[in-house]
């Protein structure tokens, strides 16, 4: 056994890792209780089997590409850093990539990922023709919206508990380059910022990015980013059409002691970062794809500034009618305990693709707490507003929501169980998630 | 065959070749892949031609069948630019003491087929007048270790060939790569207890090959942490070194 844990490091918990070299290996290594890991972003136990680990990332292979279509046939190990480090310089891109390039392929589908366009182009899902799928039964079948429809639409945003995602056919978009016209605009409080992410909606990219040191009046005080791909006529002279995409750099060598996040040093950092912002709002600027679709791939670990005992993402979604208040009452309590957050995001949502996708139509908020305290109590109250709202948690991020919480946020649960069971009769794939949320005890 | 530069991957399917192979195809070489299993080197053939828009090339390779060596350099369809040996076999120390088949296979797959076989495309590279010959070869070989000692001195006495060979070569317009990777994350190292910090992903290899052959460096460690490591392993006084078990 091997002692195991999500991109947050919490909970840390033991797992028998298998790496098979083989899709053969893979039906071999699945006991009761197995689920597949990509590369191990999702943040809480999503990732971690019950009883057995299936890593999944030496499938890194690309079957077949049609430049005329942009259609790609992929193992499911690949990583979106990858694809977009091939496929970019030749003018391809995925149409959706959530906030690290460092996820694979099968991970993406699973937790039906979205992007910063997910408002007007959908998720990750939406790209996916379709899926090789080895299921808890022990059959390898190909998933799509035409054939075994139902185990398709379970398979995206399932969290892997369909079975083991093999293979996926997807479309990448076409662009003429790797470059964002980006446009910054500064927000004086919550207000302001959600109508300037309203107006936004015609943007192909949007997101809010919020300064948590901003208290009452200056609640909700924002940058919002809109994003449009550039073309070859506004790069710089010079600038290749597409840039290089460098390795992090910067590295968090060691776990940091947890007190070096405290409510002075994030208040700096909030109030610094904004004022930064806030001196670019205005006309656009064109910046390249890794800087704006992924600001924190270029500090490698940086999951270790939170400490030993790892920190909590806690994203929630609330419907579109009445988000304005609960958002509110949210960031309020959230700016008044003060030890929130570096990432505290704000964006829109679309309605989601997959039977258990988490977006809906609605404000997505996203924020980070360090393990400590009282902070698991704090976040069942959170949770309580965002249920009374009609809103749900993001199963890729979470890592101790109750199953009260989960069950009124997925009214389409049971449509997903009655799949899963037809699926995995005997309930081989399971995972610290499944057992948590979903699995009969 | 196109008019670009070509690289022959010995040992193609292993992870280090894999991700020589995609270096060398990301920089615009077409690939020519040989290993044991040819069927087991579609999936990866198909991989860079999809990735690459390159042409790759399959053939039989086996590095103990050693009279096998001259049909299959005058068979290949050219003489490619670059040739690259991955070939090797760590095999298990303990039973290569006792088992005299085990032990010759560790040091016939890590010195005798490689340095044959690279030392027979020296000659062609040397009548054509120009080429680069990449060995991967170990920081195993730079001193025996009681833990690993038959598949070191293998290594060892391929570093030995290839450095002897990069001096005759050079003078004829053919250089001649020694790589000494460290630790990998790969099939072979699977399961084995790797120190972080010295341990590099197979990707690394490939690009650090790739600007090798770039640069013509001659003695490669891809980490440069092991060159130190292995400096000072170098120079512990064989009275110190003997008691040491690693």
């Amino acid at each position: 056994m091997t002692l195991v844990s999500g991109w947050g490091r919490f909970p840390v918990v033991d797992s028998d890792v298998l790496r098979p070299r083989s899709f053969e290996a893979v039906g071999e290594a699945v006991v009761t209780g197995s689920v597949a890991r990509g590369n191990g972003r999702a943040y809480g136990d999503a990732g971690i089997g019950a009883v057995r680990t299936i890593g999944m990332t030496g499938f890194d292979r690309v079957r077949s590409f049609d430049p005329a279509t942009g259609r790609i046939r992929l193992e499911a190990g690949v990583l979106l850093s990858d694809l977009i480090d091939t496929f970019g310089p030749r003018g391809f891109l995925p149409f959706v990539v959530p906030g690290t390039r460092f996820v694979s392929v099968g991970g993406a589908i699973a937790a039906d990922v979205h992007g910063k366009n997910h408002h007007c182009e959908g998720g990750f899902g939406r790209y996916v023709d379709s899926i090789l799928l080895r299921t808890g039964q022990g059959e390898t079948i190909e998933v799509s919206r035409e054939q075994n429809s139902d185990a398709f639409f379970a398979t995206v945003g399932g969290m892997g508990l369909t079975g083991i995602i093999l293979e996926a056919t997807m479309r990448l978009r076409t662009v003429e380059t790797g470059w964002i016209r980006e446009r910054v605009i500064s927000a004086s409080d919550l207000d302001v910022a959600m109508r300037a992410l309203d107006a936004g909606d015609a943007a192909t990219y949007s997101v809010a990015w919020i300064d948590c040191a901003a208290r009452g009046r200056d609640l909700g005080r924002s940058l919002i980013y809109l994003g449009e791909h550039a073309g070859t006529d506004e790069l710089a002279d010079g600038a290749a059409a597409f840039p290089v995409g460098k390795n992090p750099g910067l590295a968090v060598p060691v776990d940091l002691p947890s007190m070096t996040l405290n409510r002075y040093s994030i208040r700096a950092f909030n109030e610094l970062y904004y004022r930064m912002g806030a001196r670019r709002a205005g006309g656009d600027h064109v910046v390249s794809l890794y800087p704006y679709f992924f600001p924190l791939d270029s500090i490698a670990d940086w999951n270790r500034i939170y400490g030993r005992r790892g920190f909590l993402q806690h994203q929630c979604v609330i419907p579109e009618q009445g988000a304005r208040a609960v958002l509110g009452e949210i960031l309020d309590r959230v700016t008044r305990r003060g030890d929130a957050s570096f990432l505290a995001v704000l964006k829109k949502l679309g309605q989601g693709d997959g039977i258990l996708s988490f977006p809906l139509p609605g404000y997505t908020l996203a924020l980070d707490f360090p393990v400590k305290g009282d902070i698991l109590n704090f976040l069942d109250e959170i949770d309580r507003l965002v249920v009374a709202a009609g809103g749900r948690l993001y199963l890729a991020k979470d890592a101790r929501q109750s199953r009260a919480t989960f069950e009124a946020g997925y009214p389409a649960l049971q449509r997903f169980n009655a799949i899963r069971k037809s699926l995995d009769p005997t309930g081989h794939i399971r995972s610290k998630l499944s057992q948590r949320l979903f699995d009969e005890v | 065959m196109t008019s670009r530069k070509t690289v022959l991957v010995l040992g193609g399917s292993s992870d280090i070749g894999r991700a020589a192979a995609r270096a060398f195809a990301k920089a615009g070489y077409d690939v020519g892949l040989a290993g044991r299993d040819v069927a087991a080197l579609e999936p990866d053939a198909a991989d860079l031609r999809a990735r690459y828009n390159i042409e790759v090339g399959l053939s039989k390779f086996d590095v103990l069948d050693t009279a096998s060596f001259d049909g299959f350099v005058g068979g290949l369809p050219a003489l490619p630019d670059v040739v690259i040996s991955i070939v090797g076999l760590l095999g298990v120390q303990e039973n290569a003491e006792n088992d005299l088949a085990h032990a010759t296979t560790i040091m016939r797959t890590n010195y005798e087929g490689p340095s044959l076989i690279l030392g027979l495309f020296a000659e062609k590279f040397l009548a054509r007048g120009s080429g680069t010959l990449v060995g991967v070869s170990s920081v195993a070989g730079d001193r025996g270790r009681a833990s690993n000692y038959v598949y070191g001195s293998a290594k060892a006495g391929f570093s030995a060939f290839l450095s002897g060979l990069r001096a005759r070569a050079s003078r004829g317009g053919v250089h001649v790569v020694t790589v000494k990777p460290g630790f990998v994350r790969t099939k072979m190292t699977e399961g084995m207890k790797l120190i972080g910090p010295l341990t590099v992903e197979a990707a690394v290899v490939g690009d650090a090959i790739l600007a090798a052959v770039e640069k013509k460096t001659d003695v490669v460690y891809v980490s440069g942490k092991w060159r130190l490591v292995m400096l000072i392993i170098k120079t512990l006084p064989e009275v110190v070194f003997k008691k040491l078990k690693f």
